[in-house]
C-alpha cells in the first residue's frame, strides 16, 4: 500500500446546541484550519470526501450545501458517504492509493441537536419488524449493556470508572462538552435511565465538526514535520439483527482489527469511539487491548463530546494529532456506526 | 498507477412504481443475486459491499446499509455506503471500482437501489422548513427554467424534448427490464400530455419507480476465471461544483465539462463522437439529451439538438443513446445511474439483447444529480485497458 | 388460508428545530422589516441573495451586509400547470428566477399579476410585500413578484445568470 498520512486535523468544539450557527457556518473555519495547517489548498487537494447524515439534518440532500465551506470552484473530484465522516477517510485512503493524486480533503459534520437523537436512531433497525416498536437508541444500547454484565467480566461500577476517567481527561480537552468531574460513588448510587445504564453511561447530544488533510509519500512529509502515517486501515459490518449475534462482544471490531494490524503491540494511545461506557469496555475486550495502550481515550472520547456522523472522524484526528504533536509514536483509533456497534473501522496510526 | 478493474456481473430488477411483491432486502437482493450468477460467483466469494441510495428519507430508513447487510452477504466484511444526490449510482460504482483499482480488493459487490413506494416521496422531498420559500413546484419546477434557457441559448425547435421522450420509450420496448412499455406510443401522444413544468410535458418526465442495480467488480487477476467476457473500466471520474453561485452556468455545468474531459483524457479519447460506440446518459427530462451531448462535447455548444433531429442519438444512429430506454423509461433514483454505468457495460460486453448496439467496443455511463452540480462517469471497453 | 400481507404501515414523525444561521438570519430579519438583505464576498465581491454564511465558490465567509433593491429582472422561469400538495398557490402558476438589482444570483419567487403567456425571459418585475403589520422573518413577507412596465432587459444582460 501507498504510505498515506494525516497531515492536519481540525475541529469545532463540540456544543449542546448552536443556535446560532448553520452546518455550512460550523463547517467553514474547521476546514480551512485544517487545510490552512497543511499548507495544502482547496486547489491542489486532489479528491475531498464527506460524512453526514440526512435524517440527522432533517432534509434531504443536506450534504449538498455543506460543500459550499470548502468553495467548490473550479469544480473539483468529490465524494459522500451516509456514514461518519471515518469511513470517508477510508474511501479518500483508498482513493490516495491509485497513486495519481498526493492529498485529500475529509470533513464531517452534524447536529445531533435538531431532533431527538435516541428516537432517530431508531430508524436505523430493521423498518418491517423492529421499528413499529419504536426501541429508542439508548434503550438498545440498554440491551447490550446487560448482555456485557452478564457474561460476568465488567461489573456497573467498571462503567463508571470508564466515565469517571472520560470527564477526568475531558478537563484539559477544550474540544469537550462535559467537563464535569465524576464522583463514581455517587454516580453509581443514581438511579438508572434505561436499565442498567445511568445518566453518566450515556453521551451527551452534540453538534459538531471535523476536518482532516490526508496526504501521500513525500507530499505528506513536506505538508507536516511528522506526519501520522495510516499503516493499516480496516472496517467490518455484521448482522444487523440484533438477535443474531452476541451483543457482548464485538466480531466486526476484531476483524477490523485483525486486518488493520492492530492484534500487535503497544500503542501510545487508543482512541477508541465507544459512545456508552459499557461499548468501551466491550471494545477493549474486542481489540484486545488490555495493557497495550498507556492513553485510553485521552480525549474523553464521545462521552464527553458526540457528535453523530463526526465523532468517528475525531478519533482519527485525535490520535493523530498526539502524533503531529510528538506526544505518540505509535497510536490506534476506531470508529463505529449503527445500533450496538454493529459497524467498526480500525486505523493504526505510527509516525515514522 | 491504479490497478485494471472489471466488471465481470451484472444484475437488475424489475423496475415498476411499486414492487410490492419484495421487500427493501428482496429487491436489493433480486439485483446482486443475478450479478453474482453473471460472475458465477456467490455471496462468499465477495471482499466488501459498496450500497448506495439516494436520500434516506424515500424509505424511511437511516442508514440502510446497516440493516440491509445480511441480505447482501456483508457480515463481517466491509461495507461502505454512498450518497451524491442523483448520480449516487454511478458515484457508487465508482467508488466500488476505487477498492479493486486501489488493489485493496479482488472482489467487490456494488448494488444501488430506491424503493420510493415505501415511503411519501413528495415528503421527503420536501420537509416543511419554515424559513424557506413556499413556492412548491416539485423537480420539473426546478430544471424546467434551465431548459427554457437552454432552448433561448441554442434556437433548438420546441419538438426536440418530445423526440427524445418518444425514442426512449421506444427503445424500453427492446430492455424487459424497462419500467415503461409503452406499445402503442407516439409522437401525437407526447405532445398532447399533459403540460406540467412548461415547457416540460408529462410524457416528457421519468417514472418513479422501485428497482435496483448490480455488478460485480473485479480485479484482473479474478477477471480470468469470469465464466463471461467482463467489460473493462477504461477512464472513471467525478466533479462536483457548488449548487448555487454568481454567473452559474446550469445550463452546461463546468462540473460535467471538466468530468467528461477527465474520462476522456484517462481513455486516450480525443473525438468522443466517433470514438464512443453508445452512451447512457442520465436524462430524467428529455431536454437533457440534447443539453448533455454539449455538456459531454459530442456536439458544440448550441447544437445537440440537432443530433437529436437527425437521429444521431437514436437505436440506429452513429452515437446510440440510451439504448435501454433510459431514466425516461425507468427511474429508481438511487439506482438510476449505477443502471447508466451497467448498460454501458452489457453493451461492450455484448449482452444487452434486444438493444445491443452492435459492434459496441467503448461506452459511456454517465449520471448526475442534485441540480446539475454533481457528476460521475465511467468509460468502459471490451478490451483491458 | 388468511390474506397474504404486503406491507405494513408505521408512522413516522420526527419533529426538528431548525437552525437557520447567522447569515440567514439577517436576510429574514430584513424581510420583517421589508428589506431585502444580500451579503457581499470578501474575495470576488459578489453580492448573494438570501445570504447562507459562505461564497460557494470561495469558501470563505461573507460577513458585509448589501441592503438590495426589491426590484429585478426574470432570468428564466416556468410554468407550473399541476396542483402540488402543500402549494398555496393555484395553478397554473408561474416560477420564477428573479435577478435582484444589486444581486448576482437570482432566487426563485412566485410571479403574479400577468398571464402566463405574457411572462418573458428578461421581464422587469417587483416584489409585493405584505401590509406591514403582516411582515414576519420569512420569505412569505413577499407575497409575489410582478412586473414594472419597464422595458425588457436585453439577454446579453442576463445571460450569466442562467
Amino acid at each position: 500500500m501507498r504510505d498515506v498520512a494525516v497531515v492536519s486535523f481540525a475541529q469545532a468544539p463540540s456544543v449542546r446546541a448552536d443556535q446560532l450557527r448553520n452546518e455550512v457556518e460550523i463547517l467553514m473555519p474547521v476546514v480551512a484550519e485544517a487545510l490552512g495547517r497543511s499548507g495544502i489548498s482547496k486547489h491542489e487537494i486532489g479528491f475531498t470526501c464527506s460524512g453526514s447524515s440526512d435524517y440527522l439534518a432533517g432534509q434531504p440532500f443536506s450534504f449538498v450545501m455543506a460543500l459550499d465551506a470548502v468553495g467548490a470552484w473550479p469544480p473539483m473530484a468529490e465524494s459522500h458517504v451516509e456514514m461518519d465522516g471515518a469511513w470517508a477517510l477510508y474511501e479518500a485512503w483508498a482513493r490516495l492509493q491509485h497513486g495519481d493524486i498526493d492529498s485529500a480533503l475529509v470533513y464531517a459534520f452534524g447536529k445531533s441537536s435538531m431532533g431527538d437523537i435516541a428516537e432517530l436512531l431508531t430508524l436505523q433497525l430493521d423498518p418491517y419488524s423492529v421499528v413499529p416498536l419504536w426501541p429508542d437508541a439508548v434503550s438498545v444500547a440498554a440491551l447490550q449493556a446487560r448482555a456485557m454484565l452478564d457474561g460476568g467480566h465488567h461489573s456497573e461500577r467498571d462503567m463508571a470508572a470508564v466515565a469517571a476517567r472520560s470527564r477526568r481527561d475531558a478537563a484539559s480537552n477544550p474540544n469537550a462538552q462535559v467537563r464535569t468531574p465524576l464522583d463514581e460513588a455517587a454516580a453509581l448510587a443514581e438511579p438508572c435511565i434505561v436499565s442498567p445504564l445511568r445518566e453518566h453511561d450515556c453521551p451527551p447530544v452534540s453538534d459538531g465538526a471535523a476536518a482532516i488533510v490526508l496526504a501521500a509519500g513525500e507530499r505528506a512529509r513536506q505538508a507536516c514535520a511528522r506526519p501520522a502515517w495510516i499503516r493499516g486501515i480496516d472496517h467490518r459490518i455484521e448482522p444487523a439483527s440484533l438477535g443474531a449475534r452476541d451483543l457482548a462482544t464485538s466480531q466486526s471490531a476484531a476483524l477490523a482489527a485483525r486486518h488493520a494490524g492492530a492484534l500487535g503491540g503497544a500503542f501510545d494511545v487508543a482512541e477508541i469511539h465507544a459512545p456508552f461506557t459499557h461499548q468501551e469496555l466491550i471494545l477493549r475486550d474486542a481489540l484486545g487491548l488490555g495493557d497495550r495502550a498507556t492513553a485510553m481515550n485521552p480525549s474523553g472520547g464521545a462521552l464527553v463530546a458526540n457528535p453523530v456522523m463526526v465523532a468517528g472522524l475525531i478519533r482519527i484526528g485525535e490520535a493523530a494529532q498526539r502524533i503531529i504533536d510528538g506526544r505518540a509514536r505509535r497510536a490506534l483509533a476506531h470508529a463505529t456506526s449503527g445500533p450496538c456497534l454493529q459497524q467498526n473501522l480500525v486505523c493504526v496510526l505510527e509516525a515514522d | 498507477m491504479a490497478n485494471p478493474c472489471a466488471i465481470a456481473g451484472i444484475g437488475q430488477t424489475r423496475h415498476a412504481s411499486q414492487r410490492a411483491d419484495v421487500s427493501i432486502a428482496g429487491l436489493v437482493r433480486e439485483a446482486a443475486l443475478r450479478a453474482l450468477e453473471d460472475a458465477a460467483l456467490t455471496f462468499a466469494d465477495i471482499d466488501a459491499v459498496v450500497i448506495g441510495k439516494a436520500p434516506d428519507m424515500f424509505e424511511g430508513v437511516m442508514m440502510p446499509e446497516l440493516m440491509l447487510a445480511d441480505a447482501l452477504g456483508a457480515a463481517g466484511k466491509p461495507m461502505l455506503r454512498v450518497h451524491t444526490a442523483g448520480s449516487v449510482g454511478g458515484s457508487t460504482a465508482l467508488v466500488a471500482a476505487s477498492l479493486v483499482q486501489a488493489g485493496i480488493h479482488e472482489r467487490v459487490l456494488t448494488v444501488a437501489f430506491e424503493k420510493q413506494s415505501e415511503s411519501d416521496a413528495m415528503w421527503a422531498l420536501a420537509p416543511k422548513i419554515p424559513f424557506q420559500p413556499t413556492v412548491v413546484a416539485g423537480a420539473g419546477g426546478y430544471f424546467a427554467p434551465h431548459i427554457r434557457a437552454y432552448i433561448r441559448r441554442s434556437g433548438a425547435p420546441l419538438d426536440i424534448g418530445m423526440r427524445v421522450a418518444l425514442k426512449d420509450r421506444l427503445n424500453a420496448l427492446r430492455n424487459p427490464y424497462a419500467h415503461l412499455h409503452q406499445e402503442d406510443i407516439t409522437l401525437e401522444q407526447i405532445a398532447q400530455s399533459p403540460m406540467l413544468w412548461d415547457p416540460i410535458r408529462y410524457a416528457e418526465t421519468c417514472p418513479s419507480s422501485d428497482g435496483a442495480c448490480a455488478m460485480v467488480l473485479v480485479s484482473e487477476q479474478a477477471a480470468r476465471s469470469a465464466p463471461h467476457r467482463p467489460a473493462w473500466v477504461h477512464a472513471s471520474a467525478m466533479r462536483s461544483e457548488p449548487t448555487m453561485f454568481a454567473g452559474r452556468d446550469q445550463v452546461n455545468p463546468r462540473a460535467g465539462q471538466e468530468c467528461a474531459a477527465a474520462v476522456y483524457h484517462q481513455a486516450g479519447i480525443t473525438d468522443p463522437r466517433r470514438e464512443i460506440d453508445a452512451a447512457e446518459i442520465y436524462v430524467p427530462f428529455s431536454w437533457y439529451e440534447p443539453m448533455w451531448m454539449e455538456n459531454l462535447g459530442f456536439a458544440p455548444e448550441g447544437t445537440g439538438w440537432r443530433m437529436t433531429l437527425e437521429g444521431a442519438t437514436a437505436f440506429d444512429g452513429d452515437l446510440p443513446v440510451n439504448p435501454s430506454g433510459g431514466v425516461l423509461s425507468s427511474n429508481p433514483i438511487g439506482a438510476s445511474g449505477m443502471l447508466r454505468f451497467a448498460e454501458a457495460a452489457m453493451q461492450v460486453r455484448g449482452q444487452a439483447g434486444e438493444h445491443q448496439v452492435d459492434g459496441a467496443k467503448r461506452a459511456l455511463g454517465h449520471a448526475y444529480g442534485g441540480g446539475s452540480q454533481f457528476f460521475a462517469m465511467w468509460i468502459v471497453g471490451s478490451e483491458k485497458p | 388460508m388468511s390474506e397474504q400481507v404486503y406491507g405494513i404501515k408505521v408512522p413516522i414523525r420526527l419533529d426538528y428545530t431548525y437552525v437557520v444561521g447567522t447569515a440567514p438570519a439577517r436576510f429574514l430579519r430584513g424581510l420583517a422589516q421589508g428589506k431585502i438583505v444580500g451579503q457581499r464576498c470578501p474575495s470576488c465581491a459578489k453580492v448573494y441573495v438570501p445570504p447562507r454564511g459562505s461564497c460557494p465558490t470561495c469558501g470563505v465567509p461573507t460577513r458585509d451586509d448589501v441592503a438590495l433593491s426589491d426590484k429585478g429582472i426574470v432570468t428564466t422561469f416556468c410554468v407550473v400547470n399541476i396542483p402540488f400538495a402543500g402549494s398555496a398557490v393555484k395553478a397554473p402558476y408561474v416560477s420564477a428566477s428573479v435577478l435582484l438589482d444589486g444581486a448576482d444570483i437570482p432566487l426563485f419567487h412566485l410571479l403574479q399579476e400577468v398571464a402566463t403567456e405574457d411572462v418573458r425571459m428578461g421581464m422587469r418585475v417587483e416584489a409585493v410585500w405584505v401590509p406591514n403589520d403582516e411582515l414576519q422573518p420569512s420569505m412569505n413577507s413577499i407575497r409575489y413578484f410582478r412586473p414594472t412596465g419597464e422595458p425588457d432587459a436585453p439577454f446579453e444582460s442576463f445571460k450569466e445568470h442562467l
